[in-house]
């Protein structure tokens, strides 16, 4: 774990810090949505760092966490089947379906590939025009437009053997999921830096009326969240409820138009799956019939039948923030990232690796908060 | 993988019959391949911030060294770029 004083300008995290403090006069349960800050707050430290009023949940971001576990099954299929190249991420490839990840089916003959960007199976696909080349396209609005832009280089070289197993899933319907689940007890939100630099802020306005809490976008670095965390806590105790950004250097208000009109031109927004949550309305996208020769969906008419999740896996409460993993019963038990029963012990986004890979660090925390 | 790693332009090409723009970006000595389609004013010297192989949005070389070096003693430049080599810290 590190020290407040490696940080990029320790003096104004200790500020921040200190300014947390006096600014808190009451318990606020805040939630980060995006899995890359889930893993910046445990592995920095920081949530033993914030004063014990300060309770910091850990949002559904996670890309990799939230994709359907019959998606995985219709990968494993396409790769150990239909002898596609199967090509995702690192992380995706190792989140487990009903029997086997992706990477297992690779160490059993399948071809299936790590792939630094999707613009690299394109590539893929054109140097092996006998094969089929399938990426499995998973993510939030920041990894939409590389997979829309491999859609679009793929039309432009007129290959007919790529497609994409869409598995997109957007940040403001899961906060509207969140925020009306019974259970839930969120009062602000902390919004992803990364996916406002492609959509921009304006989205948060609607759910910031809605529901009547502060929207922080924040990027991911220590001093970033703090910085944060600090304006969110001065509108909670002065009873706002507005959006601002913390992240401006990087985030405009509009986000990046380019980036956008690309979107737009593959993918159409639709009803969408989360694993462990379920389906939220209008929460994801696919690829439009224009681009359907390009849907791996439509392109292998496969169906996968649906297998239940493990009833021991309270995924769906840790990604809604529920939870939290160490709470969860299996955790560090019979789930540990060398053997996950869920998707979150595998990814380093998931909040529940990042627990058991920081475990002291977050047993230090406990300590604090008896 | 929602991470995005700052790189500076080392060189740009065109591609598609000068439709596309890709540039060599170099993280800290390693060269990867980016699409420049949604920087379009992108040039030659800048840093951008690369994300799965696209660039997502230009940043001044102040906040590029800083958040390289962070991320880079935080151990997720490799991670990111799906490579093995050990990088510089700086960018
Ligand atoms: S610790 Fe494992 S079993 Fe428990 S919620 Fe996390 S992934 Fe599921």
């Amino acid at each position: 774990m590190k020290f407040l004083t490696e940080y990029r300008s320790p003096e104004l995290a200790e500020r921040y810090l200190e300014e947390i403090k006096k600014t808190v006069t009451r318990p606020w349960t805040i939630m980060e949505v995006c899995g890359g800050q889930t893993h910046s707050l445990v592995k920095n430290g920081i949530l033993n760092m914030l004063p014990p009023e300060i309770n910091m949940v850990h949002g559904p971001g996670c890309p990799v966490c939230v994709t359907p576990i019959n998606l995985i099954d219709k990968a494993l299929y396409l790769a150990e089947e239909k002898g596609v190249i199967l090509c995702s991420f690192g992380d995706m490839l190792r989140v487990p379906g009903s029997e086997k990840s992706l990477l297992q089916a690779k160490a059993g003959g399948a071809d299936v590939r790590i792939l630094y960007s999707p613009l690299e199976a394109v590539k893929l696909a054109k140097e092996n025009p006998d094969k089929e080349v399938v990426f499995f396209a998973v993510g939030f609005e920041t990894t939409a437009p590389a997979n829309a832009l491999s859609v679009i280089h793929a039309h432009r070289l007129g290959l007919h053997n790529y497609s994409i197993l869409a598995s997109h899933v957007l940040v403001p319907p899961a906060i509207e999921a969140v925020m009306n689940d019974e259970e839930s007890n969120i009062e602000a939100f902390l919004a992803a830096g990364h996916v406002c630099t492609i959509m921009g802020i304006d989205e948060y306005y609607p759910l910031v009326d809605k529901f009547r809490i502060p929207m922080v976008v924040t990027g991911f670095e220590p001093v970033d969240l703090l910085q944060g965390i600090l304006m969110t806590v001065k509108q909670l105790e002065a009873g706002e409820a507005k959006v601002e950004n913390q992240y401006s250097r990087v985030v405009r208000s509009e986000g990046n138009p380019e980036a956008i009109k690309v979107i737009e031109k593959v993918f159409q927004i639709n009803d969408r799956e989360w694993r462990g949550i379920g389906t939220i309305p209008m929460s994801g996208y696919e690829v439009r019939k224009e681009f359907a020769a390009f849907d791996a969906n439509l392109k292998f008419d496969v169906q996968i039948e649906k297998t239940p999740e493990s009833e021991e896996c309270i995924a769906g409460l840790v990604l809604k923030g529920i939870k939290k993993p160490n709470e969860c019963p299996q955790f560090g038990k019979k789930c540990k990232p060398e053997m996950p029963l869920g998707a979150p012990m595998v990814s380093s986004e998931g909040a529940c690796a990042a627990y058991y890979h920081f475990h002291q660090a977050i047993q230090d925390l406990e300590m604090v908060n008896v | 993988m929602c991470l995005a790693i700052p790189g500076k332009i080392k060189s740009i090409e065109s591609q598609y019959d000068g439709l596309v723009r890709i540039a060599k970006v170099s993280f800290g000595g390693i060269i990867k391949e980016a699409s420049l389609e949604m920087v379009p004013h992108a040039k030659v010297e800048d840093y951008v911030l690369v994300h799965v192989g696209v660039a997502i949005s230009v940043v001044d070389e102040d906040e590029a060294r800083k958040t390289f070096q962070y991320l880079k003693e935080m151990g997720e430049v490799e991670e990111e770029l799906n490579i093995s080599e050990m990088l510089p810290d700086d960018i």
